[in-house]
């Protein structure tokens, strides 16, 4: 075995090293499996044995769970065609393997006990939960969760019936659903360990449990299990599945297979005995691995945003770029926010603004956060203190010499960026990066107040900065690959996740968004009441409706960019009703959006927001009633329209990997994550079909639908953009 | 194909369904008992010739499970051959109880049977038999499934009926159901609920509030605004989009109470109530059940009744009297909105709203209640229908001889 070594002591007690060799963190690999049984058929024969203690010899933690990367590619189906029921049967046998594995491990007869002094997730959890014994360390960073959930997966090896048979449905359920994490001490009060000790001592413990009590029974396989707070069909038990079924389809909008087919699990698994509750575990998540969501939510929120969290596209023969100190020009919101990531990585940072008092603000809001950490004990104090003592605020450019590195968040104008971008240039070394956090400019126009244009790169932060994770990183024409492999240095330092695109107008991100929010005005024009555009644009897993993030984002700014964009483009710009609705709504009626409290809801001081009763004058309804057939037409006008202008993006060379274009859309707007971001919507609807739907759809409602060639061409030859695109290797 | 006859229809008074309501002390079972007793006596009935005896039960488990049909036969001392089943339509089974006693009748399987339902929803609660309709995530999920009083604020929402509409509706059903009594409207079919002793228990509605008011009624708040909250509002605007703000208007005093009953419906062929000496007082004209959206639950009334009318051949304005369980106010506001009936046909004695809905017998109870209506006002027809669970409507029109 290279995986597990088996040591007996004098009293008997067998120590299992859970040990995958060859990487840093146990994984539940082809071989482990194999391995396994192996083991538990000698703790179960050998009679020199009276007991096990299974412990990891990693470091790192116990397990990690199943390898996703083998899981990515067997999940969604799609090329598979496993339809018959043979395949189908041995598919079951195959998936049911760790369940059979786990289930022999209780129940061999001896105790068998599980030392944690480290992590223990998914699959490496549900071991645990095999075991007659957890003892965990009190180790603040160990945690113990199934986070299948959250890329679209089911725990398939008895997290599903063991933890609901632990803790009760009621608190199991949103730890499986959401797949949260408990801490050791969290653990032990849910009864999920059994005892909690302090770090090195675990094996110990547990080898003193299998001396002393050393019972080796399971709970539910004793005659008088009860499920701890009761069945679904008990009083207390029913209420947690009615009110759970709500709230999941409230949280989930139906969007997500695996949460519903992990509620069915527990469901079904309670009301029957473990062995047969397992079998339907196997089977529901077999029937999750086959859903689309299964393969697009493993592939982009799992395998791509690890691998571009690593800086999958820097370009490898640029040496590492050590950012220490960057200077922010603009203090505002996100100036202050940019100064304040960048200090929490020990950055030091000089907050530049026009006044010292703008400067001072900067620093506040800063402050504002760690004093809510601090508050929430997330931080000391001491810790707090030294990061914002890493922030200079000042109004003094002289104070930029020595940056390696210069954010401009000053306000989008080309004037104010190309002053700025002057003055600081005069203060920093040839070899230091000039990033704009611009939203919308091009960056190959503001390169040109440059003096070393390919030193000049845009470096798009989202508000707020301190909570979202993307950095959209922009190529002008003249930016060099050295510039971008120090950029992305740079944001993988502040523990960003960068995407790549290159000069376009609104870039990637603010393009793709800006047709969400238009195709729920389009909708507004057509004469769709109001009501239904958000929440079917809620439903569609977007995280708000278009006209309410119409109001969040500002009418009066979606207002300025228009009135830009039409400047711009002269001619060639087409205005229609949506420009006609908007100037109403800014220029006549001062209705700016959730800013200044007025916008297409009000939103008055003592209640919820509500739409605006006016609107039905600006925008009159013809379409009040809500049927499936137009739930479904506007749910795919509003993904749709996004995902035609992110492939529009690849045949303009806006953006070059798939991997950036999904990530970069569920981090940096929010795209339905269920759909693995748009990129992968499209391969998994197919590109023929996809091209079909548009076809209809621009008939129907105009040529912002029509498919790219780009497009067409792949719906010609059967390709997908990750086959078409993809560099990301097979993990 | 034969015609069913109607030649009796009794009823409990209803109690209160709390542990101080004046039937929890008698059994269900006792409930059932006397209503089949009150049919044989009244009728000097030779329980003999009674086929089957059908009765609806929403609840049917404890002491209202195992068949208390068949268990009320027996311990009503009927004949033994009187077979007894018990059914379930939710809100409807009282009602589908009779229609499948009828439709026994008019099939042939029986010469006379009884149609009817019992309900002691102070001693078996309401919800107390589980079911995987809104608990098993496979069906909850898939129909939207939210509680009924979310889908009677939906439709007020929907259809646009205000708190002070929905108010208004139970002022004026408070108002009917105290003159009905003082007018002893209801004597025909309302018998006095025995107890051990043999003493009468009770004789009249107990839940009745004939001093409701709109400025009483006003203080009361919302039942289900709290449950929406958390998650049943979400759930139904999912299915409706078109709704921005659930507007939460039902509470218990614009809604149907909580209360014990049971009643019973003798239905038989013309030849078998001559031959017993009895006279029938109404035909049954028509039956029928739909389905409705399940999420939104309780529209189906107006589509039943579009559906049997259609059957029938008649127009909403060729029924003279209209009884709707009064589940919810926006219920009946909005079959009257659908269909265009005014509010002097529907309910004119009031209902549920006043007097309770004991959810296995109300529908037998009003089917009563309308031919006792029909022939004290010397009318000719009276359509019967009731809102039922997971999206359904069932109804009755009965015509006098």
């Amino acid at each position: 075995m290279e995986n597990f070594k088996i040591e007996v002591d004098g009293d008997g007690v067998a120590l299992v090293t859970f040990d995958v060799p060859g990487r840093s963190m146990n994984t539940i690999t082809g071989a482990v499996m194999r391995e396994f049984p192996q083991v538990i058929e000698q703790i179960k024969s050998d009679p020199a044995i009276k007991g096990a203690v299974i412990a990891s010899g990693k470091p790192t933690g116990f397990c990690a769970g199943a390898d996703l990367g083998e899981m990515g590619t067997q999940a969604g189906g799609g090329q598979d065609t496993r339809s018959a029921e043979e395949k189908l049967r041995a598919q079951f046998d195959s998936s049911f393997t760790l369940n059979r594995t786990l289930r022999a491990l209780e129940t061999c007869g001896k105790p068998v006990a599980i030392a944690l002094e480290g992590l223990a997730l998914g699959g490496g959890l549900e071991i645990a939960l095999a075991g007659h014994y957890r003892v965990a360390a009190k180790n603040p960073k160990l945690q113990l969760g199934l986070p299948e959930a959250k890329v679209g997966l089911l725990p398939g090896a008895g997290g599903t019936q063991r933890l609901p048979r632990i803790m009760g449905a009621m608190k199991a359920l949103p730890l499986i659903l959401e797949g949260k994490s408990m801490t050791a001490e969290e653990a032990l009060a849910n009864g999920v360990v059994h005892e909690v000790v302090e770090p090195g001592q675990t094996i110990e413990a547990a080898k003193t449990w299998i001396k002393t009590k050393g019972d080796p029974v399971q709970p539910w396989d004793r005659k008088d299990f009860k499920v701890p707070g009761g069945g679904p069909f008990s009083p207390g038990g029913s209420q947690v599945f009615i009110l759970g079924n709500a709230m999941l389809r409230k949280q989930s909008y139906g969007n997500y297979p695996a949460q519903l087919n992990i509620l069915k699990c527990v469901f079904e698994g309670l009301q029957v005995p473990i062995d047969a509750g397992l079998r339907i575990e196997t089977r529901y998540f077999l029937k999750t691995m086959g859903t689309p969501q299964a393969k697009a939510m493993i592939r982009s929120l799992f395998l791509s945003m690890q691998e571009l969290g690593k800086g999958a596209s820097r370009p490898k023969d640029v040496a590492p770029y050590d950012v220490k100190q960057v200077a922010v020009l603009g203090a505002g919101m996100m100036g202050a926010g940019i100064a304040y990531v960048q200090a929490m990585a020990g950055i030091k940072t000089i907050l530049i603004d026009t006044t010292q008092e703008a400067a001072d603000k900067g620093l506040a809001h800063a402050k504002g956060i760690l004093d809510k950490a601090v508050g929430r004990k997330k931080m000391t104090q001491e810790k707090a203190d030294q990061v914002l003592s890493l922030i200079t605020p000042t109004t003094d450019y002289a104070l930029v010499k020595g940056s390696d590195l210069v954010v401009e968040a000053v306000f989008e104008s080309r004037e104010i960026k190309a002053e700025v971008t002057k003055k600081a240039e005069a203060q920093i070394a040839e070899t230091a990066v000039f990033g704009s956090n611009t939203s919308t400019l091009p960056i190959t126009g503001l390169a040109k107040a440059s003096e070393r244009p390919a030193n000049f790169i845009g470096i798009h932060f989202f508000s707020p900065v301190d909570k979202m994770g993307l950095v959209e990183i922009i190529m002008g024409k003249e930016t060099s690959q050295e510039t971008l492999a120090k950029t992305m240095d740079y944001v993988l330092k502040i523990r960003k996740t960068p995407i790549v695109v290159n000069d376009s107008r609104g870039f990637y991100t603010s393009r793709c968004f800006g047709t969400f929010v238009t195709e729920g005005l389009e909708m507004l024009t057509d004469g769709i009441a109001p009501a239904i555009i958000d929440n079917v644009g809620r439903a569609t897993g977007m995280p708000r409706g278009p006209l309410e993030m119409n109001d969040d984002v500002a009418l009066d700014l979606a207002h300025k960019v228009r009135e830009a964009t039409k400047k711009d483009m002269g001619d060639q710009y087409v205005a229609g009703p949506v420009d006609a609705l908007i100037s109403k709504m800014v220029v006549d009626l001062g209705r700016f959006g959730r800013k200044n409290g007025k916008g297409f809801y009000d939103y008055p001081s003592d209640g919820p927001k509500r739409l605006w009763p006016g609107l039905a004058d600006l925008a009159p309804v013809k379409t009040s009633d809500a049927d499936k057939a137009l739930i479904e037409e506007i749910r795919t006008r509003l993904l749709y329209r996004q995902a035609v202008e992110a492939a529009r993006c690849f045949e303009e060379g806006v953006v070059t990997d798939p991997r950036d274009a999904d990530v970069g859309a569920i981090l940096g707007w929010g795209f339905a994550p269920w759909t693995g971001g748009p990129i992968s919507l499209i391969d998994s609807v197919g590109a023929k079909a996809f091209v079909e739907t548009c076809d209809r759809l621009t008939e129907k409602y105009g040529s912002r639908f029509s498919p790219p060639k780009l497009l067409r061409e792949m719906a010609a030859s059967g390709e997908t953009f990750y086959g078409r695109f993809g560099k990301a290797k097979a993990a | 194909m034969a015609d069913a006859y109607i030649f009796d229809a009794v009823r409990t008074p209803r109690g209160k369904g709390k542990k101080d309501g004046a039937l929890h002390e008698m059994t269900a079972l006792s409930l059932a008992t006397q209503v089949l007793e009150q049919l044989r006596d009244r009728n000097n009935l030779d329980t003999s010739k009674v086929d089957d005896v059908v009765l609806g039960c929403v609840s049917p488990i404890g002491e209202q499970g195992a068949d208390i049909a068949r268990t009320a036969v027996l311990t009503a001392e009927y004949a033994e051959t009187t077979a007894g089943v018990q059914v379930n339509r939710f809100c409807a089974s009282g009602l589908e109880a009779c229609n499948m006693a009828a439709a026994k009748v008019m099939t042939g399987e029986a010469d006379m049977a009884i149609g009817g339902g019992v309900e002691s929803m102070s001693r078996v609660p309401m919800g107390s038999d589980g079911g995987a309709w809104p608990t098993d995530p496979s069906s909850a999920f898939k129909t939207y499934f939210a509680p009924q009083g979310i889908g009677a604020d939906l439709i007020a929402s929907l259809y646009g009926f205000s708190r002070d509409d929905v108010d208004a509706y139970a002022v004026e059903s408070q108002k009917r159901a105290a003159r009905a009594w003082e007018e002893g409207r209801f004597s025909k079919s309302v018998f006095g609920v025995k107890d051990q002793l043999g003493l009468t228990l009770l004789d009249r509605d107990e839940h009745m509030r004939p001093d409701a008011t709109m400025q009483s009624l006003a203080s009361l708040n919302p039942s289900f605004a709290a449950p929406g909250e958390l998650a049943f509002d979400a759930v139904v605007q999912q299915r409706y989009p078109q709704v921005e703000r659930v507007n939460h208007v039902h509470h218990a005093g614009n809604s149907s109470g909580i209360v014990d009953g049971a009643a019973g419906v003798l239905f038989g062929t013309r030849e078998m109530g001559e031959a017993l000496g009895l006279k029938p007082r109404a035909r049954v004209k028509g039956m029928a059940s739909i389905g409705s959206e399940p999420s939104i639950m309780l529209t189906g009334p107006s589509y039943v009744t579009e559906k049997l009318l259609k059957k029938l051949g008649m127009n909403v304005g060729d029924i003279d009297l209209y009884e709707l369980n009064e589940a919810f106010a926006a219920v009946v506001l909005r079959m009257m909105q659908a269909l265009d009936i005014p509010h002097e046909k529907m309910n004119v004695n009031g209902g549920s709203i006043a007097m309770g809905h004991p959810l296995g017998a109300t529908g037998a109870m009003i089917l009563g209640t309308a031919l006792d209506e029909l022939e004290r006002t010397d009318k000719e027809t009276a359509l019967v229908t009731l809102c039922v669970g997971a999206g359904m409507g069932t109804a009755t029109v009965i015509e006098r001889i």
